[in-house]
């Protein structure tokens, strides 16, 4: 994948876009686990630590929450992930409008640099990536800049949801019927409906945060008849969707990596794809007010949203019986990518299973806003998602450049990652309910018996910082040093191996491929 | 206990099929002190108990598969058994069920105990809670005011109404199980029940900006006399004050 930089910056071709996005979400995810590191630091000691002014800290925990979401998790998974794979997936020469895809990646990068002005600015904003007001609109700092790069990256995401929904639906080689595609073009189908759907209410609410603190308006202020709640509702009516839109991608290529390192046909395909994916996206808009049983929401609501949220139980435990359901009489190879994906599945486990006490209004009195939830959401969305994301890139490594990652560096580094975020993210669930430690505290000195689980975090993120820095170095090595691989190292019986060069070439298919009747890209063993 | 989740589970389809009006009726009398604490306690247990058997039956199986499956010779491929249509739809149709009947068991217990939260025994002290960048003041029905330190007596429902000032913060005492959001514009409530003399830790669970962290107060429980004592002198200050302002 060589060609010039201007090449690159003006690029309409669906895989060079998805790697200036793989590009730019390593770069936030980066920074954001700097943030991260850095807050590990101030919290290893009770007391100030790093810095003694908590809004440098609030500045910190913002930037990682808002980047890794909408800067890391979100354009990788949508981003990177679905342009590169879905066009060699579908058996398409590119996607269907790449001028868009272009226009989307440049609006990517603006917003992640006004993210990134964020250290350069004066009273940079402080609002967490939630935007609360009416915190954000009395703070001295700057809402604008937040609601901004929440208004870019959600732009950039529309056009990538039109442009893939239109894709998928119009551009899949003959032969391929709905019911063939990988699951992750499933994935990302659903995801981008849900996307498309949704992120407009989320411009609305920070459209009206904006208006509010610079224009006068009154959405949110009580004194002139507005009300702070109902910012938090658009907020979640959007964000709980965007749970599923990571959760439904880094599903889907999770499958995708199970299925060809165990060479087996996915278990109760269409159970997966309709009863799971379509079940979530049936219910991903009637769950938001879990995210407020603690907020003073009328009593029916929080209660007939428990009953919603625990059904939710439903299409991810099928989603699950089917992932584990893959490895049944597979044949399976322990490479990087399904060291990843099998990490994806037990750390979806925990992190899911400890999202049940959380659907039930009664228990989140104790342990809503606490340690607790951090931990269950990095567990489910944040860990869970980003070692799909590692996988996925290892995955693709071989297609992307031609050229073989080091095995044994790679697992080296899940293993030392793995163990990282068990260290920091079981502690911290445990610590929630056993102090009742608050989520956002730049300081615990009042709070009895955090010390020690504190001390054990910071040790776990250190794992977790030199994990990522060996798969990183692993990554950048393989580029120059990594042996030449040709299509197929893997021995996928999905389009993209099978039917294209490492790395494809302009067009991706020469010719576009003509799917017989048996064709199925988990045709292995007696399913061919 | 096993009677009492099955008489939650009939109060919820009670409540499924009659609708929301029939919830009065299900609901029990406000009498008799039934604090929410212990029963969160309880729930808690039961539920780890719950996850922790799911936890470990799929994470088994993965573990097994994964031991069993292993690729033994490079040009294995898998032979995932194709399901006949029965076995597919069984194999949707029995787990979703399954996974239902034990969402609707934690829902129904879940409901009963939400519902001890929300109800407020009748012989309740209310105090009136504001909260402001970063502090929590306490008003009692005599006009005595504290400042993040919340009196109350033991043996008596104690029955905050919150707001705030500022920003929304949240009202939380860790040891009593309990908190919620205080909020410009809106009325909040929680209530908790202390048993005995001693103090508990009060935390801000709500980000609330520059020192959200050193937003602490404490309740302190003192014993019936202790506190009557305390807030007849404390009340006839504030009276005193009062009748000054007044002149």
């Amino acid at each position: 994948m060589g060609g010039t930089l201007r090449e690159w910056i003006f690029t309409t071709d669906h895989k060079k876009v998805g790697i200036l996005y793989l590009i730019g979400s390593i770069a936030a995810f980066g920074v954001a686990g700097l943030m991260a590191m850095l807050m590990r630091i101030e919290l290893s000691a009770p007391g100030p630590t790093l810095t003694d002014n908590p809004t440098t800290y609030n500045v910190w925990l913002y930037f990682h929450g808002a980047a890794m979401i909408l800067g890391f998790q979100i354009p990788a998974l949508t981003g990177f992930l679905a342009n590169y794979l879905i066009p060699l997936q579908i058996g398409a020469k590119d996607v269907a409008f790449p001028r868009l895809n272009a226009l989307s990646v440049w609006l990517f990068y603006v917003g992640l640099v006004l993210a990134l002005l964020t250290f350069v600015m004066p009273d940079p904003p402080d609002v967490m990536w939630t935007g609360y007001p009416p915190y954000s609109e009395i703070t001295v700092g700057n809402t604008a800049f937040y609601s901004f790069t929440v208004l870019l990256l959600g732009f950039a995401s529309i056009l990538g949801g039109v442009n893939f929904l239109t894709t998928i639906t119009f551009m899949r080689a003959p032969g391929m019927g709905w019911n063939k595609m990988n699951i992750f073009v499933w994935a990302t189908f659903t995801a981008f409906i849900l996307q498309l759907i949704f992120v407009p209410v989320l411009g609305t609410a920070v459209t009206m945060i904006m208006f509010d603190k610079y224009l006068g308006t009154n959405f949110f202020n009580p004194t002139n008849g507005g009300d702070v709640l109902i910012y938090q509702n658009l907020f979640w009516f959007y964000s709980h969707p965007a749970v599923y839109v990571i959760l439904l991608p880094f599903i889907g290529i999770t499958f995708d990596i199970i299925a060809t390192f165990a060479r087996n046909a996915i278990f109760n395909y269409k159970v997966v794809v309709y009863g799971g994916m379509g079940g979530i996206v049936l219910l991903a808009g009637e769950v938001w007010v879990h995210h407020l049983y603690v907020t003073g929401m009328p009593d029916w609501i929080r209660v007939g949203q428990m009953v919603t949220t625990l059904l939710i139980s439903i299409p991810v435990g099928l989603i699950f019986i089917s992932l584990i359901g893959t490895l049944y009489r597979g044949s399976i190879v322990y490479t990087t990518p399904m060291l990843y994906a099998l990490g994806v599945v037990f750390l979806m486990l925990i992190g899911g299973l400890t999202g049940i006490p959380l659907a039930l209004t009664a228990l989140t009195v104790h342990a809503s806003e606490t340690y607790f939830v951090v931990g269950h959401f990095h567990y489910v969305m944040a860990v869970a998602g980003t070692f799909s994301i590692f996988g996925g890139i290892y995955y693709l490594y071989p297609k992307m450049t031609g050229r073989m990652y080091n095995e044994f560096i790679g697992k080296i580094g899940f293993w030392i990652t793995f163990v990282g975020v068990n260290t920091v993210f079981m502690p911290m669930m445990i610590s929630g309910i056993d102090t009742g430690m608050p989520r956002r505290y730049w300081d615990y000195s009042q709070i009895s018996g955090m010390e020690g689980y504190q001390q054990l975090m910071s040790i776990g993120a250190a794992f977790i910082f030199v994990g990522f820095l060996i798969t990183l170095i692993n990554w950048v090595q393989g580029l120059f040093k990594g042996e030449k691989v040709g299509r197929n190292p893997w021995g996928s019986k999905s389009l993209e191996w099978t039917h294209c060069d490492s790395p494809p070439g302009h067009g991706n298919f020469d010719p576009i491929p003509s799917l017989p009747e048996e064709w199925s890209p988990y045709a292995y063993g007696r399913n061919k | 206990m096993h009677k009492r989740s099955i008489g939650g589970l009939l109060n919820w389809l009670t409540m499924l099929f009659f609708g929301l009006p029939s919830m009065a009726m299900a609901l029990p009398e406000t009498s008799q002190i039934r604090d929410p604490a212990p029963g969160w306690d309880q729930l808690w247990h039961e539920m780890l108990i719950d996850i922790t058997i799911i936890g470990v039956i799929f994470a088994l199986v993965c573990l097994y598969f994964m031991y069993k499956y292993r690729r033994r010779n490079p040009d294995d491929e898998g032979n995932q058994p194709k399901l006949s249509t029965p076995a597919a739809i069984g194999w949707a149709v029995i787990p979703a069920f399954l996974f239902m009947a034990d969402d609707f068991y934690l829902a129904a217990n879940g409901w009963e105990l939400w519902n001890k939260y929300r109800q407020v025994p009748e012989d309740r002290m209310e105090i009136k809670l504001e909260s402001a960048m970063w502090t929590w003041d306490y008003t009692y029905p005599n006009g005595v005011k504290t400042y993040n330190d919340l009196i109350v007596p033991a043996k008596k429902p104690i029955l905050l109404r919150m707001t705030s000032r500022d920003t929304i913060h949240n009202h939380f005492i860790p040891d009593f199980r309990v908190k919620e959001d205080s909020m410009p514009g809106r009325v909040t409530y929680i209530w908790f029940y202390p048993k005995e003399p001693g103090e508990h830790l009060v935390t801000c669970a709500e980000y609330c900006g520059h020192l959200h962290s050193r937003m602490y107060g404490k309740v302190t429980v003192l014993s019936k006399s202790d506190f009557d004592k305390w807030y007849k002198a404390e009340g006839a200050k504030a009276q005193l004050a009062m009748n000054r302002g007044g002149m």
